[in-house]
């Protein structure tokens, strides 16, 4: 049964990126470029949204969360190698696979790396472990526990931050 | 063409929605990159290579092992694909590409050169990626909407290495 969901929920997350056109090299280019905020509209959108249904959810009891441990060593390092790959492909893991949907072949070419850089990934993962993972391990932490406040005082500011951000966007045409 | 487009917002909301909805039936928070990672395992092993000799693919019980396929993300990852095509022949938006209209602008119609920068991009993203411990949906989406620290630490690091990366690709 978790199978079928995990395929149901993929096509329908595939129907919705590929309507919204934000699968397309030039439009994951256009926003690191500064030139098209299409991927950060809906990308920001959906956080939003998704903060605000989770949290309530959780308020009622009727989800748990699962959050990543945080490590500063491994998210800034990764973050910044995956920066760079990103902006080199063009996609990312999830659209990679979107993309070849929508007949853009070249996806094909950063999907084989990509499963080169998960073996090489493997392959270092206890030198990674050992030197990396731990520097600045603050381990499963939200934002709200770490500056102490409750939950719905940062979904509002985060909204509201986002809302911001859209007014900018539109105003300037982006 | 353009009229076609649905509008980010809109999408972006029942992308929202559609995240709350599957955490809710499921208990399945969106993610990617761990199918390649899952998937690298399965293609070694199918090779004769000795997969055990890596801790990546045995720790936690073997959770990124081999044998962890198939599962709930793997079928969202293949989901997507067939998700997007469906799309794109309902839109008349389908359309074979070797070469992207900017690359093509940037960098001309080498489908070699292409490939060569694509395979590199997507080796060195996924390698990062699985460092950080999540994608732009996991950390992203997932990680964000649960107003995790890992993921606007994250996610503000993938936004900065693509941006001083693509203003170098890019510059004049």
């Amino acid at each position: 049964m978790s199978l079928l969901y995990g395929l149901i929920t993929g096509i329908l997350f595939g129907i919705l990126l590929q309507k919204a056109e934000v699968l397309r090299y030039d439009r994951q280019l256009g926003a690191l470029r500064l030139m098209d905020m299409t991927i950060f509209k809906f990308m920001l959108t959906a956080i939003v949204i998704g903060s605000v249904g989770i949290y309530l959810m959780k308020d009622l009891g009727l989800v748990k969360l699962s959050i990543k441990a945080t490590s500063i060593g491994a998210q800034v390092v990764g973050g910044l190698m995956f920066g760079i790959g990103w902006a080199l492909l063009g996609y990312c893991p999830g659209t990679a696979g979107g993309a070849l949907g929508e007949g853009r072949l070249d996806a094909i070419w950063g999907i084989l790396g990509m499963l080169f850089g998960a073996a090489v990934h493997a392959f270092a993962y206890s030198f990674l472990k050992t030197h990396l993972i731990g520097v600045g391990s603050f381990g499963k932490i939200t934002l709200p526990q770490f500056l102490g406040t409750n939950n719905w005082i940062v979904i509002i500011a985060f909204g509201a931050t986002a809302v911001f951000f859209f007014w900018i966007f539109e105003k300037k045409g982006l | 063409m353009k009229s076609k487009r649905w509008n980010p917002y809109i999408a972006g909301a029942l992308t929202g929605l559609l995240l709350v909805l599957s955490v809710f039936i499921s208990g399945k928070f969106f993610g990617a990159s761990t199918t390649f990672s899952r998937s690298s395992a399965v293609i070694e092993k199918s090779i004769g290579i000795d997969v055990n000799q890596f801790e990546y693919f045995t720790t936690k019980k073997g959770k990124y092992g081999p044998n962890s396929l198939p599962n709930w993300q793997l079928m969202f990852v293949l989901g997507i694909i067939i998700g997007s095509f469906i799309a794109s022949l309902w839109s008349g938006t389908f359309k074979i590409m070797m070469i992207p209209d900017m690359w093509r602008q940037r960098f001309g119609g080498n489908t070699l050169k292409r490939a060569i920068i694509a395979f590199i991009g997507g080796a060195i993203a996924l390698f990062g990626v699985r460092l950080a411990g999540g994608c732009p949906s996991g950390h992203g989406l997932s990680g964000l909407s649960q107003l995790a620290v890992s993921g606007f630490i994250a996610l503000g690091c993938f936004f900065i290495g693509g941006l001083i990366t693509a203003i170098i690709l890019y510059r004049d």
